[in-house]
């Protein structure tokens, strides 16, 4: 569980990032975190691996504080998939690359060889095992970088940004893995702009605004809220967006599922 | 990152940030000239002193003085060698005059440090970069050089984001010995390394689309050209190295600290 007790963080260069934060997040939820450049999504969730730790306020998973542990310590639970899979692709290949994190948390050479392989597996990249990371297209850099943190199976799963330059396959393909670990009661936290993805998985989502939380509560609410999503400059996924425009018309407005906007266009063909 | 923060360039106005580079660099090799040409602490310590003015009227004594505690460490470590050295040479005798000297040797490497530091923090690449044009070098040289200046900063956040992935991933830099630690930092220089490779064919890439070297002529916005302050600096410069030569070659020994005591 992630408890984030009303925290601030400022940087070296005095810009104050978060002004005053507080969110629990229980095992197995799926959160996605929203807001426009700059609202300090980023500063956040990397005090969830003690990669900052605040300024002001506590930030305790599973009950221990951040403060008072190493980050190699709580990354053992806690994976965090950056952004950019450049800043961390060094090794020969891509079996290396998966086995960094395994060696540096002291796993034995067999369950290494193990993890490996199942990581390879998940993410579709068996047949790249002995290719340099380098000569990969962007988007499977990007799922090397995830498979590399998935490996030591973390409880906990932060991933920034985890839909860009990712095709519709590969993205479909996060959102089923994304479910699965929801089964398997773990927590999945996801930095994102991409509307239409956090549309089709329907997390909770948390927006934040200049350092500070602005709305917390389901997809289904938020995203369908016009002024709210303004304020942060997203925009309405494209169900809601044709739904707001219906509401006229006697349709309900907080719709983002694609198989719920159907049985409902369905039901009213019938009626007519 | 802390000496590079003291190399970056903030853009203020200031009589110092308006001087023409070429005259602030003439004046920085001068005192890099003096501080070479004396080893007794005196003339260092006044020289260490004499750029202090400079940077009150620049308004970047926070940055000059991150620059130094950047320097701290190399500092120290001279002052730990020069000191160490004449100790073992000299029969395990740590005398005053040699500790002077030790510091002297020190303080000539702060001062290169603060008279560089005062001309990287008050002269913006660009500026750098037209006086490279003006005084004849080459234009893909300059451009070249002014490039590398602007990229440091940019480089220096960069690996602060790479050690945060690895550090992610359970990687400790500070864990081992001496040779362990530094193999720790492999995973942090190649991603670097190899980021800034692609960087520049990005940019190399970009720039070319922008029609970079079409014409062999260019012209530029801005041209430097000598004002008041600038002829005034010069003087100084050449008061400052015509006195101190006197004095090294021509003038009595100098006087150190511990002749006094």
């Amino acid at each position: 569980m992630i408890e984030v007790q009303d925290i601030r963080y400022s940087y070296p260069n005095k810009v104050e990032a978060l002004k005053g934060v507080s969110i629990k997040i229980e095992d197995g939820e799926f959160v996605a975190i929203m807001g426009q450049n700059g609202a300090g999504k980023s500063t956040l969730v990397k005090h969830f691996n003690g990669l900052l730790k605040p300024s002001q306020g506590k930030v305790l998973i599973d009950g221990v504080e951040t403060t008072k542990s190493s980050v190699a310590a709580l990354a053992r639970n806690v994976g965090f998939v950056f952004q950019n899979p450049d800043h961390q692709l060094f090794s020969e290949s891509v079996e290396e690359e998966i086995a960094f994190a395994l060696k540096n948390f002291g796993f034995k050479p067999e369950i290494i060889e193990d993890r490996v392989t199942w990581a390879l597996n998940l993410l579709s990249l068996t047949k790249y095992r002995k290719t340099s990371p380098f000569l990969l297209s962007g988007g499977e850099r990007k799922r090397v970088a995830l498979a590399s943190v998935l490996a030591w199976n973390p409880s906990t799963l932060i991933l920034d940004e985890p839909t860009i330059g990712q095709d519709h396959e590969q993205k479909e393909k996060l959102r089923q893995f994304i479910i699965q670990m929801q089964t398997q009661k773990k927590t999945v936290v996801t930095v994102t702009h991409d509307v239409e993805f956090v549309a089709e998985c329907n997390p909770r989502v948390i927006l934040m605004k200049e350092g500070k939380i602005v709305a917390d509560g389901e997809g289904k609410e938020i995203l369908t809220d016009p002024a709210l999503l303004e304020l942060s400059s997203i925009v309405l996924p494209q169900i809601a967006q044709i739904f707001s425009k219906l509401a006229s018309l006697g349709f309900p407005k907080d719709v983002i599922d694609i198989y719920e906007a159907k049985a409902i266009i369905l039901k009213v063909m019938e009626e007519c | 990152m802390s000496v590079f923060d003291g190399l970056r360039f903030r853009k203020v106005s200031s009589p110092i940030h308006n001087l023409d580079p070429r005259i602030k660099f003439v004046y920085v090799i001068g005192i890099f000239v003096v501080a070479i040409l004396f080893y007794q602490i005196i003339p260092l310590l006044i020289l260490f002193f004499m750029q202090i003015p400079f940077v009150l009227l620049a308004r970047v004594q926070r940055q000059w003085l991150r620059s130094l505690r950047g320097a701290a460490f190399l500092a120290i470590f001279i002052f730990v060698v020069n000191a160490g050295t004449t100790y073992f040479t000299s029969g395990y005798n740590l005398t005053a005059p040699n500790i002077e000297n030790a510091a002297a040797m020190t303080l000539r490497f702060v001062v290169l440090v603060e008279s560089f530091s005062v001309f990287f923090l008050t002269t913006s690449p660009d500026h750098l970069g037209l006086a490279l044009e003006e005084s004849r070098v080459p234009y893909e040289f300059a451009f070249a050089f002014t490039t590398a200046v602007r990229f440091v900063p940019v480089l220096a956040e960069e690996a602060q984001t790479i050690m945060d992935a690895q550090k992610a991933r359970g990687l400790e830099l500070e864990k081992g010995n001496l040779l362990k630690r530094i193999r720790n930092y492999v995973p942090v220089l190649i991603p670097l390394i190899v980021s800034a490779i692609r960087r520049s064919l990005e940019l190399a890439e970009a720039m070319e689309s922008r029609a970079w070297g079409a014409t062999k002529k260019r012209t530029n916005l801005y041209l430097l050209t000598f004002r008041k302050g600038d002829y005034a600096l010069l003087m100084i410069t050449i008061a400052i190295l015509t006195i101190s030569v006197y004095i090294r070659f021509f003038g009595s020994a100098v006087p150190t600290i511990t002749s006094f005591l």
